[in-house]
C-alpha cells in the first residue's frame, strides 16, 4: 500500500463515521434546531472528508472533486440557515430556551425600525 | 481496500435507516425536512463512493448535480413555511 | 453479496417512502417523501448501471417536482380533509386563506 492509499482509507472512514453520528443525532436529539444543527455541520464535515478521501485513492479525478467538495460547502449551511430561518419565525419548540437573548428579533428590529 | 469500502457503505446505510426513522417520527415539517437534507448529503456521498468501487469516472456527473441542486427543495419547503414564496 | 443486501435495503426503503407518500393525509409531508424516492431511485439505477438516467432523475425528481408540487399547494389547501369539508359547503376556495 503506498502512503496516498493509507490517508484516503482513513479519511474514508473518518468521513463515514462522522455521516453516521450526523444521522444518529438527528434521531436522538429533543427538538428542531438541535436536530438541525447535528444533521447539517456533522454530516458537512463528514460527505467533504469522505469525498476528499476518494480524491486520495484516485488522483486522476482531483478536479472534479474539488468541484463537488465546493459546491457541498456552498449549498449546505445555505438551506440549513434557511430552514432554522423558517422555524424561528413560527416558533417552534425550543428545549433550551432563554427568554432574554433573541439576536434575530433585534436584528428584524434594526432592519425595520417601525414593527 | 474493498473492506473500508464496504465497512463505509453499511455505516452510512445505517445512518440512512435512522434519518428514516425520524422523518416518519418527526412531529413537525422541520423535522422531516432535516431528515430529507441529511438523507440527500448521505446519498451524495455513497454516490462517490459507489463510483470509487465501480471504477467509473462518468458516476461523478450524477453526485455534483445532487450537490449543486439538492438544496433547491429544501428551500423552496422552507420559503413555503414562511408563508413567503 | 454485502453490496446486494445494501441495494435491497435502499429498495425496501424506497417502497416504504412511497406507501408513506400515499397513506399521508397531509400533502406538504407527501411531498418530502417523493423527493426521498427520487434520491433513492437515482441511487438504485447507478447501481444498474444507467447514469444517464440517474442524471436525469436527478435534476427532475429533486428540483423540478419538489417546486411544482409547493406551488400547486400554495395555491390550494395543504390538508385533504380540508379539500372535501370545503366542497361539501359549497365554499369558493381563495388563494389566500390556505
Amino acid at each position: 500500500m503506498s502512503i496516498l492509499e493509507i490517508i484516503g482509507g482513513i479519511l474514508i472512514i473518518t468521513g463515514s463515521l462522522f455521516l453516521f453520528l450526523g444521522a444518529l443525532g438527528i434521531y436522538r436529539m429533543p427538538d428542531v434546531y438541535n436536530r438541525l444543527q447535528a444533521g447539517t455541520k456533522a454530516t458537512t464535515l463528514g460527505a467533504m472528508s469522505l469525498i476528499l478521501g476518494v480524491g486520495f485513492l484516485m488522483p486522476g479525478w482531483i478536479l472534479k472533486i474539488l468541484i463537488i467538495i465546493i459546491f457541498i460547502a456552498y449549498s449546505n449551511p445555505i438551506s440549513s440557515h434557511a430552514l432554522a430561518r423558517a422555524m424561528h419565525l413560527r416558533k417552534r419548540f425550543m428545549f433550551f430556551k432563554n427568554e432574554e437573548i433573541d439576536a434575530y428579533k433585534e436584528i428584524d428590529k434594526n432592519n425595520n425600525p417601525e414593527k | 481496500m474493498n473492506y473500508i469500502i464496504y465497512f463505509s457503505l453499511t455505516i452510512m446505510i445505517l445512518g440512512l435507516i435512522l434519518a428514516a426513522i425520524r422523518f416518519v417520527k418527526g412531529p413537525t415539517a422541520g423535522d422531516r425536512t432535516v431528515a430529507l437534507d441529511t438523507m440527500t448529503i448521505i446519498g451524495v456521498s455513497g454516490i462517490v463512493l459507489s463510483s470509487y468501487l465501480f471504477n467509473r469516472y462518468i458516476y461523478l456527473d450524477v453526485a455534483l448535480v445532487y450537490g449543486v441542486l439538492g438544496f433547491i427543495g429544501v428551500i423552496v419547503i422552507a420559503r413555503y413555511l414562511e408563508k413567503a414564496l | 453479496m454485502i453490496y446486494l443486501i445494501l441495494t435491497f435495503i435502499l429498495i425496501l426503503l424506497m417502497i416504504g417512502a412511497a406507501v408513506y407518500a400515499i397513506w399521508q393525509k397531509d400533502l406538504l409531508y407527501a411531498v418530502i417523501a417523493s423527493g426521498i424516492i427520487s434520491l433513492l431511485l437515482s441511487i438504485i439505477f447507478l447501481i444498474l448501471q444507467a447514469p444517464d438516467v440517474a442524471l436525469t432523475e436527478a435534476a427532475i425528481g429533486v428540483a423540478l417536482t419538489t417546486i411544482i408540487f409547493i406551488i400547486a399547494i400554495r395555491n390550494t389547501v395543504r390538508f385533504e380533509d380540508e379539500h372535501d369539508k370545503k366542497i361539501k359547503e359549497n365554499k369558493i376556495i381563495k388563494p389566500e386563506e390556505q
